[in-house]
């Protein structure tokens, strides 16, 4: 009873009038004091266009990389920026990762190579919509593995922000029947015209339409949580400095979400620009265009990972993307369309500073189809390990459905 | 001038204003009403002002018995006039290639294997494509070569307005760039007519791209075609279909077209899908909505469209010519099962529909070989014997052995007159119109039907419409409009103008429905729950907002006749008493400057209210 008296009187609930509390924002004040209360939350990133992870985590102790990318190869690791970041004597990073290097060194950060969807399409759009269904192989699955991945929500008048993407439209993943909210900024989540917001909330609120009248009331909490998150002026932690391109921004107000604790569990975002079928390389490894998206790429996952400060504890990020590139180079310092790839997980809980993962070798017979990267774990066993061991939904069959050979790789804590 | 705005600040706030006059006599006429409410609220997008008294005039069965007859009934010659500009409807798959080029077709131009084309500007929208291929490849080979190592901040080079120069003066090209909105849709306007052209290939692409939202039609599609060809594709389909939706008096052809479609779905993104849309539309689905489902069936098996988006035209069967000569050698293509698998998931069967993985590799062998010839180009069906499996096959039981093109019409046949076609076609039509749960006496009804009948669509829904089911009280108003529904029969009961859909088909889109995009061919849901969350009921909100303001440009609300009673005029029924209460005190907050704009805000309200979201 005193308890409830002196969170009435906090200036968030006051904002609410002396009406009935939501249950996100009952949530957000006791999670103020006692931590217990926090949500563990999954960020998906997913990397569009076939990213090239022969190039992105180098494994510069394999000859046959070199002799298969003569004009593309990220040279062995010699301490300068030109150079791959020593990893662990065979894996290193592009050098336009190097700022993850602290992370990893921190075991945050984990790697998994030669993983994939085992599906054998090389088309973006089916690889993609098999990546994000869960369901490689089954076109007519309705709904995604993250909106799957969410536990089920026990607590009457859970958040209305509970998954959440960043672009103009909800992703694959997210889509299903857990609602999803998809924006492409937080502060357009609101009913332009304020007279107007209030009459449709009364309008809502008082609706004896049952569906309507909840989804209203959710529609509205959400849109106060915002407006409260989006008053005060955003600082991120430890001097981190996202960078001004789409993921930065996205990753900045996804960390915001996380740290005004409103309820967020699952959130999704996008980055393009890996399709490099020509000039993926420049003259300098430095350069060109994977070096231009990896950049951005690692500052922004880097920017992230400081602001969460001591909250990287409850966050775990995946990054994906739909299929590898050719072993081998093109005619045009370019790759086309291959197989296996690499997947980065970050976040407190993670075992990292470790690759994960067999490595199957580049010689012609290891190749997959003579030409791409074989694949050793399904990328299934690695999102599958985090939705159980960190969102805590042990229930896999549901959220992949048809995939039974599991095998984690012990990613987690 | 005072006196009359408050006289009718006065009116809006009073009782009868607000609907909540209702005499005895109003309500018996409201039962009566109420019959013909939900036949216009289902089987049209949305009633229109004076709809519901021209069905009471003509009698609710008649009204009924010519929306199943559309090819009887007169056409509302608005609409062809607004569908006129919209060329790319009326085109097959290779026109519209030579016409709104792509790179495979500029690439044939490059290699010299075709001709430039003889019109001067469609010569200028190829010319364009190729400098822009080529400058993308010179310029990424310069960033790779002297860019800075903060190469994330690209620099863009300023736009040479130099040419533009040559036409405009430097007051007009600042107004064009930096001008509000209104002033670039004065000087757009006002471009002489035989300049046009040369001006906008004079535009650098960024200003015409900003300048897209405020140049009349025919203008913007000259500018699509100069930097995006393909953009303007998918704006005749999006503008088509909303432009139909509104104004076709064939109101249940219009539905059911759009139900069809849905339940045939393709991906306009899928690659070259692109173009082979309109005609997939046009030929595979249109004319069979009210005829036989064998022959909508056969039509999406054999169209380019279907064929690309599920992959069935790259299916090689494995026991087929094309597949011996390969002997494991060379490009590794093989049989496909996308199409065989959809195909009796979705399409016919149904998911429960007693089929078995074997069933699938049997179908997609029958398949093989019914491909596209050209498909980049835009190319038409054609069965291919070479990549035709020629051995024996078993499906669900039957034995097929023909041996050609033959065997894919046999399964065609088999599926179509299967019962649990008839039970999922059945549960899909009366989920769409009669429930989210369609009750099992109904569908069985309609079953039947569709086997005695021989998959005749136009009698299923017949027996539907004649169903207790369809006309009890537990459906009227019971299901959501999806965003598409509720933005056309919000523009219907405006009884708005729109003499352009451009701005009015992206609001569409951020509504959560872009049309001819749904990834998966599922299909759009027809499930309220999959349509309600919070970001979509505030692009609602807002949505309904500015329509009735007057701010989705391109439509022009009138709302003059909407001063009494606006929520019982938008909702043709008595709105809910809490809608009712709300808007009161709407009023009592914020009184309107004017009477205008007191009648667009609770316009406003009424559209975006919980009582028109359902129909």
């Amino acid at each position: 009873m005193y308890s409830r008296r002196f969170f009435l009187k906090s200036s968030a609930v006051a904002m609410f009038g002396a009406g009935a509390v939501p249950g996100w924002l009952s949530r957000a004040v006791y999670a103020a004091n006692t931590p217990a209360r926090r949500k563990k939350v999954m960020v998906a990133i997913f990397q569009r266009g076939a990213a090239d992870g022969l190039n992105i985590v180098v494994p510069f102790g394999e000859k046959r990389y070199y002799a298969m990318r003569p004009s593309i190869a990220i040279p062995r690791p010699d301490g300068g920026p030109l150079s791959a970041v020593n990893l662990n004597g065979f894996f290193g990073l592009h050098p336009s990762l190097r700022p993850l290097k602290a992370i990893y060194d921190q075991r945050q950060l984990a790697i998994v190579e030669a993983v994939g969807s085992p599906d054998p399409t090389r088309s973006h759009f089916d690889a993609q919509d098999y990546m994000e269904s869960g369901t490689p192989g089954a076109k007519s699955t309705p709904d995604g593995w993250l909106n799957r991945a969410l536990p089920p929500d026990t607590s009457a008048g859970g958040s209305p922000l509970r998954a959440a993407s960043f672009g103009p439209e909800l992703p694959r993943s997210l889509r299903g029947h857990n609602d999803a909210v998809a924006v492409s900024a937080l502060r357009d989540l609101k009913v332009a015209d304020t007279s107007a917001a209030g009459v449709f909330e009364s309008m809502y609120g008082a609706s004896k339409d049952q569906m309507l009248n909840g989804t209203g009331r959710e529609t509205f909490e959400a849109m106060k949580m915002v407006e409260s998150i989006e008053k005060r002026p955003y600082t991120p932690e430890g001097g981190a400095s996202y960078p001004s391109s789409r993921i930065g921004q996205n990753l900045a107000q996804i960390a915001q979400l996380i740290k005004a604790d409103v309820g967020l569990e699952v959130a999704f975002t996008d980055i393009g620009g890996w399709d490099n079928h020509v000039n993926e390389v420049g003259g300098k490894v430095s350069e060109g265009a994977l070096a231009n998206v990896l950049n951005q790429f690692g500052q922004a996952l880097a920017a992230f990972h400081m602001d969460l400060g001591d909250r990287v504890q409850d966050v775990v990020v995946v990054t994906m993307s739909e299929f590898g590139r050719t072993a081998h180079e093109n005619g045009n310092r370019g790759t086309d369309h291959g197989h296996a790839n690499v997947m980065f997980v970050m976040g407190g809980d993670v075992r990292g500073g470790q690759v994960y993962g067999d490595w199957p070798g580049l010689a012609d017979h290891q190749l997959y189809e003579g030409r791409d990267l074989a694949l050793t774990t399904d990328f299934r066993d690695v999102l599958g390990e985090v939705v159980s061991r960190h969102l805590g939904n042990r229930d896999l069959g549901r959220v992949f459905p048809g995939y039974t050979a599991w095998n984690f790789r012990g990613l987690m804590v | 001038m005072m006196m009359s705005h408050l006289r009718a600040a006065m009116a809006l706030t009073g009782m009868a204003a607000l609907g909540l006059l209702a005499s005895p006599a109003l309500q018996t006429r409201n039962q009566k009403d109420r019959q013909i409410l939900h036949a216009l609220n289902r089987l049209t997008f949305g009633p229109q002002p004076g709809d519901i008294e021209r069905v009471e005039k003509m009698g609710l069965r008649n009204w009924i018995e010519q929306q199943l007859n559309p090819e009887r009934m007169s056409q509302n010659p608005e609409l062809a006039v607004k569908l006129q500009p919209l060329e790319t409807l009326a085109m097959v798959p290779g026109e519209i290639v030579e016409r709104y080029p792509n790179r495979p077709l500029v690439q044939q131009i490059v290699n010299g294997r075709r001709p430039l084309p003889s019109d001067l500007f469609l010569r200028a929208v190829v010319e364009n494509m190729v400098f822009r291929f080529e400058t993308r490849k010179a310029a990424k080979a310069e960033t790779t070569s002297v860019v800075s190592a903060d190469s994330s901040q690209e620099a863009t080079p300023p736009e040479p307005l130099e040419p533009l120069r040559r036409y405009l003066d430097e007051n007009r090209i600042q107004a064009l760039r930096q001008g509000s909105r209104a002033d670039k849709e004065t000087i757009l306007a006002a471009l002489p007519p035989d300049q046009v052209d040369s001006i906008l290939i004079a535009m650098p692409p960024a200003l015409r791209k900003k300048l897209m939202p405020a140049a009349p039609p025919s203008m913007r599609r000259r500018m699509m075609l100069l930097d995006a060809p393909q953009r303007a594709v998918t704006y005749d389909l999006w503008e088509g279909k909303t432009y139909r939706a509104i104004y076709s008096d064939r109101q249940l052809a219009e539905v059911l077209d759009d139900f069809w479609f849905n339940h045939f779905n393709v991906f306009l993104d899928k690659g070259q899908d692109l173009y082979m849309v309109p005609q997939y539309e046009r030929e595979a689905i249109r004319p069979h909505v009210l005829g036989k489902f064998r022959d909508l069936l056969e039509a999406t098996a054999k169209s380019p469209a279907m064929l690309f988006f599920l992959d069935n035209w790259e299916s090689v069967g494995p026991h087929s010519r094309a597949a011996e000569r390969a002997n494991g050698k060379t490009k590794k293509r093989g049989l496909n099962e996308n199409y065989a698998r959809e195909l009796m998931e979705l399409h016919t069967l149904g998911v429960n529909g007693g089929y078995s993985q074997k069933d699938v590799i049997e179908v997609a062998r029958c398949f093989s070989g019914w491909t596209i010839q050209q498909p980049r180009l835009g190319g038409e069906f054609a069965f291919n014997p070479n990549m035709h499996d020629t051995g024996a096959k078993f499906v669900l039981g039957h034995k097929i052995q023909a041996g050609g093109m033959e065997d894919g019409e046999e399964v065609l046949d088999i599926l179509a007159r299967h019962p649990a076609t008839a039970k999922h076609i059945s549960f899909q039509l009366a989920q769409r119109f009669v429930s989210d749960n369609p009750p099992e006496a109904l569908i069985n009804r309609m079953a039947r039907t569709f086997l005695e009948k021989d998959g005749d669509l136009r009698e299923v829904m017949k027996t539907m419409l004649d169903s207790p089911e369809f006309w009890s009280d537990a459906q009227y108003l019971a299901k959501i409009k999806t965003p598409f529904e509720m933005a056309v029969s919000a523009v219907r009961a405006l009884d708005a103008d729109v003499d352009d859909a451009f701005a009015l088909t992206n609001r569409i889109a951020s509504l959560g429905q872009p049309l001819y995009r749904k990834q998966e061919p599922t299909g759009y849901s027809s499930v309220a729950a999959d349509w309600m969350n919070s970001a979509a009921l505030l692009a609602r909100l807002n949505f309904s907002l500015a329509l009735a303001r007057n701010q989705v440009p391109g439509i022009h609300v009138d709302t003059t006749r909407l001063s009494e009673n606006p929520a019982r005029l938008l909702l043709m029924r008595e709105p809910s008493a809490q809608t009712v209460d709300a808007m009161r005190q709407a009023l009592d907050a914020q009184k309107p400057k004017t009477a205008e704009e007191g009648r667009q805000y609770l316009a406003g309200l009424v559209i975006g209210s919980p009582d028109f979201q359902r129909h």
